[in-house]
């Protein structure tokens, strides 16, 4: 018995060590060089006057940077970025509340509720944009078609072409997008709450409402921020909506830092303002990155 | 009046498949201890939430203080509960847990905080009130989970098995205080336990389940002296009540009644005990060995109290006797009392 004990050898998968670095080798080696490097070029480049003619790399100090404050363009960017982010973070977070109400009720069929409200989630960005696309034509749209059957409007709607509607457009499609992932987030977070505070709060006599803002809302608080920081960060690093459906039009009002940095950089070849533009996304996102993990720090505490 | 009626009630799971009730009649007393006692998956809790109306019963009727409120959601049936785990809000202090219910039902900020104050005086935590659950050990959880229960002064209390989170020695003091809770405010309580030391102290009656049936229903002393079946008889009482089979009975004796023959007087029935092992415990002697009454030996167990002395070894052979008075007789097939058989020494 002793003797067979002993012929077990240490092998190297008893190694927690050695096993640690091994699984996480192939993540840091992909995040350097997919987000770590360009980020470093990104950096290097908005101090250069690379452009996509003359690749060589000359140092011109800030200036991409004035460059870039003396244009109006930038300005409309950034605001419009914030504005998005904003509105579409509202939006996400009270419709992916509602339907995780839903979706946590018992009925039949659920499971295939939960699957349908997923799909646009699931769906690439650039395809259900370009679907949105053709939903949102100014001669073919549906929308409009069942608008004008319904008798409330009379001529087509100019979805993409007007500023205003434009604006609400890429809004919706982001929330449309968002809202299931929202809404999932927060189921999860619905169905950790022991079952007993709810049973309890309906026996101390709170209805609906109270039940929800006094016990369901506090207790998911940390699970609802990330919920809202999630989508936050998708609205505020998307340039596919906006480069689908409107590519910044009309006359750059649906403008946002990503798409203008593309426009920018990679279309107008000006690499080294593309990268100055770009490098205002980064604070934000640093962020909401802190955000979140506080979040769930918090969660982990209580 | 009754202040909690069920009638006929009937509850079951997966489509019919688990009758956890299965046809229960029960009517509290007003101010009464009642003890809903059975071992785990009886149906006791499945009936204290069908009482609190979280859930539907498939069939019958509940009635509170003579109203019939079946369909009605829990807040419409002025009680309160206090579940096993106490159900605290995690996120709000002891004195917004206690006045929440308050608030549910619109009561002003002073009278309400006033209430407060007082549930929190009787359970003796007002110096708690603005810490967060999180921050107070299992014994101050319960008393806070309870302030909470008082403050609407409901018509009946439901606790469900509150002591069971608490460790071996504060649940006795807790259970100590529940009673005298209890009798202080003199609320009908309903108090779901398995344990059946908590339901003997507590209860002024007790309901022993068992497979969504009430097996038996009486005061502490009834449900241990005479008990109405083999399962009430085996459940309750440690270590349980033996029952020696005789043809198409069993009889039945408490562990304590069972005593060497020279200390028992009057009529009484003997029996040879084939000692086989010996247990000291809190000062009793447990003698676990076989007697004969009828025709195949049947295991049995003797607790012999300190003040009996008789020498006592295991691989003995020892004369012990019960009184006549203590057996009791039940049918085999049914389990059931049935009647005196006379024993013939």
């Amino acid at each position: 018995m002793a003797a067979g004990l002993t012929r077990q050898r240490r092998k190297l998968a008893d190694n927690d060590g050695v096993l640690a670095w091994a699984f996480l080798a192939p993540s840091v080696v992909y995040i350097l060089a997919l987000v770590g490097l360009p980020f470093i070029l990104a950096i290097a480049f908005s101090f250069s006057d690379v452009t996509g003619g003359d690749p060589t790399f000359d140092w011109v100090g800030f200036a991409n940077f004035s460059a870039i404050f003396d244009d109006p363009v930038f300005w409309a960017s950034l605001r419009n970025t914030f504005v998005f982010t904003v509105i579409s973070m509202v939006l996400i977070v009270i419709f992916g509340k509602i339907l995780a109400n839903i979706l946590i009720a018992d009925f039949r069929g659920k499971w295939v509720v939960r699957f349908l409200v997923l799909l646009p989630w699931t769906t690439p960005v650039a395809l259900s944009s370009i679907a949105w696309l053709w939903l949102l034509d100014s001669v073919f749209s549906p929308i409009d078609y069942v608008l004008r059957a319904l008798g409330l409007i009379e001529n087509n709607v100019y979805w993409l072409g007007q500023p205003g509607l434009a604006i609400g457009s890429v809004i919706a499609v982001h929330v449309w997008r968002l809202v299931p992932l929202a809404a999932v987030i927060m189921l999860a977070g619905m169905l950790a709450i022991p079952k007993d505070v709810q049973e309890q709060a309906a026996v101390d006599g709170a209805g609906f409402w109270r039940r929800m803002f006094e016990v369901t809302i506090p207790l998911t608080a940390p699970v609802i921020a990330i919920a809202a920081l999630f989508g936050a960060i998708f609205t505020f690093t998307d340039m596919t909506v906006v480069q689908v459906l409107t590519r910044g039009g009309p006359n750059n009002e649906t403008q946002v830092l990503t798409s203008w940095a593309y426009f920018r950089g990679i279309e107008g070849s000006d690499i080294g303002q593309g990268a100055a533009i770009a490098l205002f996304l980064f604070p934000l996102l640093l962020a909401a990155a802190i955000a979140i993990l506080r979040a769930v720090r918090r969660m982990e505490v209580s | 009046m009754a202040v909690v009626e069920v009638r006929n009630l009937h509850k079951h799971f997966g489509a019919g498949k688990v009758h956890a009730i299965d046809g229960i009649d029960l009517s509290t007393e007003e101010g009464e201890y009642l003890v809903l006692l059975g071992p785990s998956g009886c149906g006791k809790t499945t009936l204290l939430r069908t009482i609190a109306g979280l859930e539907e019963p498939t069939e019958g009727d509940v009635l509170i203080a003579g109203q019939v409120v079946t369909g009605l959601p829990p807040r419409a049936r002025k009680i309160a509960m206090v579940f096993q785990s106490y159900a605290l809000y995690p996120h709000k202090s002891v004195l917004a847990n206690i006045v929440f219910p308050l608030r549910a039902s619109g009561m002003e900020r002073g009278p309400r905080d006033e209430r407060a104050r007082w549930a929190a005086g009787l359970l003796d935590i007002e110096h708690l009130m603005d810490r967060k659950p999180r921050e107070l050990s299992g014994g101050e959880r319960q008393r806070v989970a309870l302030a909470r229960a008082l403050v609407r002064e409901p018509t009946v209390f439901l606790l469900d098995e509150p002591l069971s989170n608490l460790d071996a020695k504060l649940r006795t003091s807790a259970r100590d205080e529940l009673k005298r809770f209890q009798e202080e405010i003199g609320t009908t309580t309903i108090y779901v336990t398995h344990d059946q030391t908590e339901a003997m102290g507590l209860g002024d009656r007790i309901a022993v389940m068992s497979d969504g049936k009430i097996r038996q229903i009486g005061p502490p002393v009834e449900v241990y002296d005479d008990p109405a079946d083999t399962f009430v008889a085996t459940f309750i009482g440690s270590p349980p009540m033996n029952l020696v089979t005789r043809g198409s009975t069993f009889v039945g004796f408490r562990p304590e009644h069972l005593l060497p023959v020279e200390i028992v007087s009057g009529e009484r029935v003997t029996m040879t005990l084939d000692v086989q092992r010996m247990e000291y415990l809190s000062g009793d002697r447990h003698v676990y060995g076989e007697v004969t009454i009828g025709d195949a030996p049947s295991r049995v167990i003797a607790r012999l109290p300190a003040t009996v002395t008789t020498p006592i070894a295991a691989g003995e052979k020892h004369d012990f006797a019960v009184p006549a008075a203590k057996l009791r007789f039940f049918d085999v097939e049914t389990g059931l009392r049935s009647e005196p058989v006379r024993l013939g020494s």
